[in-house]
């Protein structure tokens, strides 16, 4: 059984004291909301960190507020709330599947939205122990020089699993963020960068405060789709949120957000489709759509061949779905 | 890390005012069995994936191999000691004598405390395997213990009118 090393917790009482930590300690600290992520990677070796910053305490990071025309979600609050909060049922249901789906219900308890969206990256290699992975030296993520997954490739290309990141980007959410700086706003999908070593994009010391989601017009429809071997507990291999919308039966816009592929989700604008009809020809050139513009790595299990099949499937099914839109 | 500070925390076990002394990081499980000799609580894989060392913490089920002991502070828990007595069993435990719903052991635990977690929700019987989902069992193929829970619940609702 791997154990955890000795770590150092602070345990700040609110958000301004938790920034301060951050700054004190510089980058040996490591935030912890529900630790369902960060313990099981700091025990496999997959990141370090010699103090721990733990958000539990922090008032300001929770709750879920309608506001303004917007859902505004506190960072710290737990997937098991926002798969079942009223609000978030009424006008983000595909959130609330998406937060349904993410790994069990223990899980779900614990772990947070924010842990959520910045749920580290993992690959077949990189998701071993420190021992297991020293065997062939390491790898990019991990005190090594050569990727195993992409022989040759200099980016790391672990795969971001968040349920919860696709259908918020497909949202058009938004992210407030508090640093030594001040506070600043972000777009979700510019949250990610493309090398799963470095992918989530936040000054150092920064803290992911809350998630603003535009409340969606009554012709604005977002479908999620994860694809997994199992129906629990599993990361998805395949994921896709497809957001579409519809005025007097025809698409005006639409976004869709891939996860599981690479370290960042990949997003694609299907406003070329504007004026077609929600049918069944529709999915299946979007499905096409899709096909042609992702490349499933060897990253993650099963095979990437496959997995490009499989989003095609998962994104005409999506769009079937959602071709069920009163016009 | 040569500092290493131990806390005091005070929490609630099965219904009885707990103390103990622990490091803040020091994980519930071991807390339970070692510390605290509660030794019901058993230990699966430790990355919460199994669901083996499943409690309820404030009510709801979690993976006590990811709860960092402070985490207990003033918590109220249940672990698999506070469902049922051997004289009066609980009603999960009573389906899953009937039903033969435990081969090895190790998961039992775990699924007894978030089946009773489910008893109590009142959760219709036919979401009774997608909730018993973070609770892995590599022996029985899960018909038995998911038909023990599903009569679980019809008992629990049946007694209680």
């Amino acid at each position: 059984m791997l154990r955890l090393s000795p770590l150092h917790l602070h345990q700040p009482r609110d958000l301004a004291q938790a920034v301060a930590l951050l700054a004190e300690h510089g980058p040996q600290a490591r935030l912890i909301a529900g630790g369902t992520d960060v313990l099981p990677s700091l025990k496999l070796g997959q990141t370090q960190a010699g103090v721990l910053v733990s958000l539990r305490r922090v008032p300001e990071l929770l709750g879920i507020d309608l506001q303004d025309g917007q859902l505004r979600i506190g960072a710290g609050t737990r997937l098991a709330e926002i798969a079942t909060d009223a609000d978030v049922l009424a006008h983000l249901p595909a959130l609330a599947h998406a937060a349904s789906r993410v790994a069990s219900p223990q899980i779900r308890n614990m772990g947070t939205l924010g842990g959520n969206l910045c749920l580290d990256t993992r690959c077949r290699f990189i998701n071993q122990s420190d021992l297991w992975r020293e065997a062939l030296g390491g790898c990019l993520k991990s005190h090594g020089s050569e990727c195993h997954v992409v022989p040759g490739g200099q980016n790391c290309v672990a795969a971001l699993s968040s349920d919860t990141a696709p259908v918020l980007i497909a949202y058009g959410a938004t992210l407030e963020l508090l640093g030594p700086q001040g506070t600043r706003e972000l777009a979700l999908v510019d949250l990610y960068g493309a090398d799963g070593r470095h992918h989530v994009l936040l000054q150092p010391g920064e803290v992911l405060v809350a998630v603003r989601v535009p409340l969606p017009g009554p012709g604005t429809r977002v479908a999620y789709r994860k694809w997994a071997v199992r129906k629990s507990i599993d990361f998805p291999l395949v994921s896709v949120a497809v957001r579409l919308d519809v005025a007097a039966g025809r698409l005006t816009g639409g976004t869709l957000a891939a996860g599981a592929l690479n370290p960042r989700p990949r997003v694609l604008d299907l406003a070329k489709w504007a004026g077609r009809a929600v049918d069944a020809d529709l999915a299946a050139e979007l499905g096409q759509f899709a096909f042609d513009r992702c490349r499933p790595l060897p990253n993650v299990p099963y095979d990437a061949e496959y997995r490009r099949e499989r989003l095609a499937v998962e994104v005409r099914r999506a769009v079937l779905e959602l071709g069920v839109i009163p016009s | 890390m040569s500092h290493r500070p131990v806390v005091r925390i005070s929490c609630t076990i099965n219904g009885v005012a707990r103390e103990f002394k622990a490091p803040p990081m020091r994980r519930l499980i071991d807390v339970l069995r070692d510390d605290l000799g509660l030794m019901g609580t058993k230990e699966g894989c430790g990355e919460g994936e199994c669901g083996a060392c499943s409690i309820l913490l404030g009510g709801e089920p979690v993976n006590s191999c990811l709860v960092p002991a402070i985490q207990a502070q003033g918590a109220d828990i249940t672990t698999i000691e506070g469902i049922g007595s051997p004289g009066l069993r609980h009603a999960v435990q009573q389906a899953f004598l009937d039903h033969g719903s435990a081969q090895c052991g190790i998961c039992t635990p775990g699924m007894v405390i978030t089946a009773a977690w489910m008893v109590e929700k009142k959760l219709p019987a036919d979401e009774v395997a997608r909730t018993l989902a973070g609770n892995l069992c590599r022996c029985t193929g899960y018909s038995a213990i998911i038909e023990a829970v599903q009569a679980a619940i019809v008992a629990a609702q049946g007694s209680r009118g």
